[in-house]
C-alpha cells in the first residue's frame, strides 16, 4: 500500500485557489524532491498534509497508509508518523529546546499507546542523534529556536525528524541558509534516515541538495500541480532550461 | 479568516468552568447580622477580645469611611456594591475552645484536605500536596495558617518557630499577645486613611496573619497563610502584617480559594511589610479566588492593597504574584524604596479568561539614595477577558540615583480579550535612570502549529507556550509553588483539559 497518497487535491486561502488538483503517491522507502517556482504551493501542499489549519479543501483526497489524513487533527497525523521540517522553523520564548523534545515526543508516545521515555533513555537518545548532528548540548537548554542562526534552526528540525522517528518526513527547503559544512552534515543526518519503512519529500529549489540526498523521482510543480515528474537527472536539466517553459503551460 | 477562526473555536472551548474549588463546606457557622455600622465594629472587636486601643483604631477608620467613596479610576466595571447587604463576620462555631488541631471540625480539616493544603505538621517535597505515595522530605517544610471565612482555623509549626524567635499567629492572637509590635507597625504602611477599601478593612478585619522575624534571624522555613471563603454573602477582610527586623529574612506566601457561587463576593484585604536595616522580605500570592462562571456570573471582587515598606537602609521587599482566579482584581503590590540601597521587585503573572477583568500593577515609590526596584509583568488575556497592567514608578527630589527597569509583557488569545498598559512614571531628580518596555502580542498561529505539527495538542501547545512566555517570574516563586502555579496556569487556560 502507498504510504501517502494525494489525489486531485484543491485547495483555496482566503477565496484564492492555491493547488489545482495536485496528484502524488509516495510508497515507503522512497524518496521525492519536489521542485518549482517561487509562489507555485510547495510549503502549501506540505502545509495540508500537515494540517495547518487556514486551508481549505475544496476537492479531492489525501490517503496516509489508506486512512483519510484529511479527517484527523494535525497531533494524530504528527503521531501516526507525519513530520514537517518547516521552511521558517518558529521561536517559542521561554520553553528549553530540551523540554520541547521530550514533551513532544511523550505525547507522540502517549498518543500511540506506547510508554514513555524514562529520563536517562532520553538524554541517551537526544545525546546520540544531537553529536551525529553536531549540535552542542547548551544548544539544547535554549528556548526553542530562540536565538538560533538559520542553520541552526534548520538542524533542530532534522534533530527532531530524527529523534520522532517519523515514518513520513516532508523536508521543506531544509538547504536554505546553510553553508557547505551544515548541509553535508544535514543531508547525512537524513540519509541515515532513509529506510525501506520510511519515504521522503524533499521540497528545494537547488539541484545541489539532491547531490547529497539522491531522490528516486523528481516532480515538477508550478502553479499549483505537479507538471512533470522524472528520474533524478530531471533536476539537472532544471538547472540548466529554469522553470520558464513550465509557467508558460 | 480560517485560521483565526480556528484559534477562536479553541478558545471559545476555554473557559473557566473547571474551576476545582468550588466545592462548599457544610458546616454551622456564627455570623454577625447583616450590615455595616458601629455596632459591628463593635461586635468584632469584642468577638475578638480586642483591647481598647483596637477598637477605637477600628471605629475611627469606620468613621472615616463613611466620608469616602468608591474608586473608579480603574479599568473594571461591576454593578454597585450594596455594603448594607453583606455580612461582615461568619466564624465556624466552636464545640469548644480549640487546643490541637484533633479538636478542629473534622468538615473544615476535610476541606483543607481537599485543597491540598497540609494542616499536619508534615514536610512536603513539591507542590502543597505531598506527592501521592511518595515520602515526605526532611527538609522541606512550611508552616500554615488556616483562615476560613473570619476566623484563623489553625496555625501550623507555630512551636519550632518560637524556639528560632520568629512569632506567626493569627493577627488576632497578637493584638491580644504582642499588643506593642502590632500598635506599632499596624497601620504605618497602609494608614487607615488609605484608601475606600482598605479603610473598610481597617474597620472590619477579622483576621489574617502576623510574622516577626528578629534581627539576624533566617526564617527557617517558608510561612503561608490560606484563605478560603466559605459562607455566602459574606465579606472577607484579612489583615496581614509581616515585620521583618534588622538583617532578617523571610519568605512568605499566601494562597486563596473560594466555593463557586452565582453571587459576587467582596474580598478587601490589607498586607502590610516592613523590612528593616537589611531586612529582606519575599512574598508571594497564588491567587485563585472563584472567577465566576463562562458567562460572566458570580465570582469574588478582589480589591486589596498591599504595600511594603522599605523602612531600612539595604532592605529588600519582593512581590510576586500569580493570578488566576476573581472575577474582578484590583491591586497593587507596592514599595516605598525609603532607606538607602533599598531594593523593591515585582513579579507578576495575571491570567484572565470568561469575563475576568484584572487591573492590577505596582508602584514603586523611590526615596531614600540609590534605591532600585525591578518590575516585570506578564498578563495573558483569553476569552472575552480585559486585562490592564497599571504602573507607577516616582522618584523623589532626594532620591539620588534611583534606577528602575520595568517590562511589561501581554499575551493575547482570541480576539474578543483586551491588553492595555499603563505606566506612570515621574522622576524628580536628573539623576534617576528609570526604563521601561512593554510589548502586546497574540499568541501565534504558526507558533501553535508547530508544536501541534510536533504530537502536542492543541490545549497542551497553548499551555507549553503561555508557561514559556511566563517563565521569568515563574522563576521568582519558591519551588514548592512553582509547581503549583505552572499547573494552575495550565488549568486557567485549558478548556477541555485537565
Ligand atoms: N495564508 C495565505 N494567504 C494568502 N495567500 C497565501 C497564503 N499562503 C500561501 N499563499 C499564496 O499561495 C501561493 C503558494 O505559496 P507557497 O508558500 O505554497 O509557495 P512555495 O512554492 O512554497 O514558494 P517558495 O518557493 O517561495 O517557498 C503564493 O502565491 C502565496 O502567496
Ligand atoms: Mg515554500
Amino acid at each position: 500500500m502507498a504510504l501517502l497518497e494525494v489525489k486531485d487535491l484543491q485547495v483555496r486561502v482566503e477565496d484564492r485557489e492555491i493547488l489545482h488538483g495536485l496528484s502524488l503517491t509516495v510508497n515507503p522507502g522512497e524518496v521525492h524532491a519536489i521542485m518549482g517556482p517561487n509562489g507555485s504551493g510547495k510549503s502549501t501542499l506540505s502545509h495540508v498534509i500537515a494540517g495547518k489549519p487556514g486551508y481549505e479543501v475544496t476537492g479531492g483526497q489525501i490517503l496516509f497508509r489508506g486512512e483519510d489524513l484529511l479527517e484527523m487533527e494535525p497531533d494524530e497525523r504528527a503521531a501516526k508518523g507525519v513530520f514537517l521540517a518547516f521552511q521558517y522553523p518558529v521561536e517559542i520564548p521561554g520553553v528549553a529546546t530540551m523540554n520541547f523534545l521530550r514533551t513532544a515526543l511523550n505525547a507522540q508516545r502517549k498518543a500511540r499507546g506506547e510508554s514513555e521515555y524514562s529520563t536517562p533513555d532520553f538524554l541517551k537518545k537526544v545525546r546520540e542523534v544531537s553529536k551525529s548532528l553536531n549540535i552542542p548540548q547548551d544548544m539544547l537548554k535554549r528556548g526553542v529556536n530562540v536565538g538560533f542562526s538559520g542553520g541552526e534552526k534548520k538542524r533542530n528540525e532534522i534533530l527532531q525528524m530524527a529523534l520522532f522517528e517519523p515514518s513520513l518526513c516532508i523536508l521543506d527547503e531544509m538547504d536554505s541558509g546553510l553553508d557547505i559544512d551544515a548541509l553535508r552534515i544535514a543531508a547525512d543526518g537524513v540519509n541515515a534516515l532513509r529506510s525501506l519503512e520510511r519515504a521522503m519529500v524533499v521540497i528545494t529549489h537547488y539541484q545541489r541538495l539532491l547531490n547529497y540526498i539522491v531522490p528516486d523521482y523528481v516532480h515538477v510543480m508550478a502553479k499549483g500541480s505537479v507538471v512533470k515528474t522524472g528520474g533524478k537527472e530531471l533536476a539537472l536539466q532544471l538547472e540548466e532550461s529554469g522553470y520558464a517553459q513550465f509557467e508558460d503551460a | 479568516m480560517p485560521a483565526v477562526q480556528e484559534t477562536v473555536d479553541r478558545v471559545r472551548r476555554i473557559d473557566v468552568d473547571q474551576y476545582r474549588y468550588g466545592f462548599e463546606t457544610l458546616i454551622e457557622s456564627e455570623k454577625a447580622p447583616k450590615g455595616l455600622s458601629e455596632d459591628i465594629v463593635r461586635f468584632i472587636s469584642e468577638k475578638k477580645n480586642e483591647p481598647a486601643w483596637m477598637l477605637e483604631w477600628r471605629l475611627e477608620a469606620y468613621r472615616r469611611w463613611l466620608t469616602m467613596t468608591e474608586p473608579t479610576w480603574a479599568r473594571v466595571h461591576y454593578p454597585k456594591i450594596d455594603y448594607q447587604d453583606l455580612y461582615y463576620y461568619a466564624a465556624p462555631k466552636p464545640k469548644k475552645t480549640l487546643s490541637s488541631i484533633d479538636e478542629i471540625d473534622p468538615e473544615i480539616l476535610k476541606t483543607y484536605e481537599k485543597l491540598g493544603i497540609p494542616l499536619r505538621e508534615v514536610a512536603i517535597l513539591e507542590g502543597v500536596e505531598p506527592p501521592p505515595g511518595g515520602e515526605p522530605s526532611e527538609q522541606r517544610k512550611i508552616a500554615v495558617d488556616a483562615v476560613f471565612d473570619s476566623v484563623s482555623v489553625a496555625t501550623t509549626f507555630q512551636k519550632e518557630l518560637k524556639k528560632a524567635g520568629v512569632i506567626f499567629m493569627p493577627i488576632s492572637e497578637a493584638i491580644r499577645e504582642h499588643p506593642e509590635l502590632v500598635r506599632k507597625y499596624l497601620g504605618s504602611v497602609v494608614p487607615t486613611s488609605d484608601n475606600f477599601f482598605a479603610t473598610l478593612n481597617s474597620a472590619v478585619f477579622s483576621d489574617g496573619s502576623f510574622v516577626y522575624v528578629p534581627p539576624g534571624v533566617r526564617c527557617p522555613m517558608e510561612l503561608s497563610t490560606y484563605f478560603r471563603i466559605n459562607e455566602r454573602n459574606t465579606g472577607q477582610f484579612e489583615r496581614t502584617l509581616i515585620i521583618a527586623d534588622k538583617g532578617s529574612y523571610v519568605s512568605y506566601l499566601e494562597g486563596c480559594t473560594a466555593p463557586q457561587r452565582d453571587e459576587n463576593q467582596l474580598h478587601a484585604a490589607v498586607v502590610e511589610l516592613i523590612a528593616l536595616d537589611d531586612a529582606e522580605i519575599k512574598y508571594s500570592t497564588v491567587q485563585n479566588w472563584y472567577p465566576g462562571n463562562s458567562e460572566g456570573l458570580g465570582g469574588i471582587f478582589n480589591f486589596v492593597t498591599k504595600r511594603g515598606d522599605c523602612r531600612g537602609a539595604n532592605s529588600k521587599i519582593s512581590w510576586t504574584q500569580v493570578e488566576t482566579g476573581s472575577a474582578i482584581t484590583w491591586k497593587y503590590p507596592s514599595c516605598i524604596l525609603r532607606g538607602d540601597n533599598s531594593r523593591g521587585e515585582f513579579y507578576s503573572i495575571a491570567i484572565s479568561n470568561g469575563y475576568q477583568q484584572v487591573d492590577s500593577g505596582t508602584k514603586m515609590i523611590h526615596l531614600g539614595k540609590n534605591t532600585s526596584s525591578r518590575i516585570i509583568s506578564k498578563g495573558i488575556a483569553a476569552g472575552k477577558s480585559q486585562n490592564t497592567y497599571r504602573g507607577l514608578v516616582t522618584a523623589h527630589r532626594k532620591a539620588t540615583g534611583a534606577r528602575n527597569y520595568t517590562a511589561c509583557d501581554s499575551l493575547l488569545i482570541g480576539d474578543k480579550c483586551g491588553a492595555h498598559t499603563v505606566p506612570y512614571v515621574e522622576a524628580k531628580n536628573s539623576s534617576a535612570t528609570f526604563e521601561h518596555e512593554a510589548t502586546t502580542s497574540k499568541i501565534s498561529e504558526d507558533v501553535l502549529f508547530y508544536c501541534v505539527q510536533r504530537g502536542l495538542s492543541q490545549e497542551e501547545a497553548v499551555g507549553l507556550v503561555v508557561n514559556g512566555f511566563v517563565k521569568d517570574v515563574l522563576q521568582q516563586l519558591p519551588m514548592e509553588f512553582a509547581v503549583e502555579a505552572q499547573k494552575l496556569i495550565s488549568i486557567s487556560l485549558e478548556g477541555s483539559v485537565g
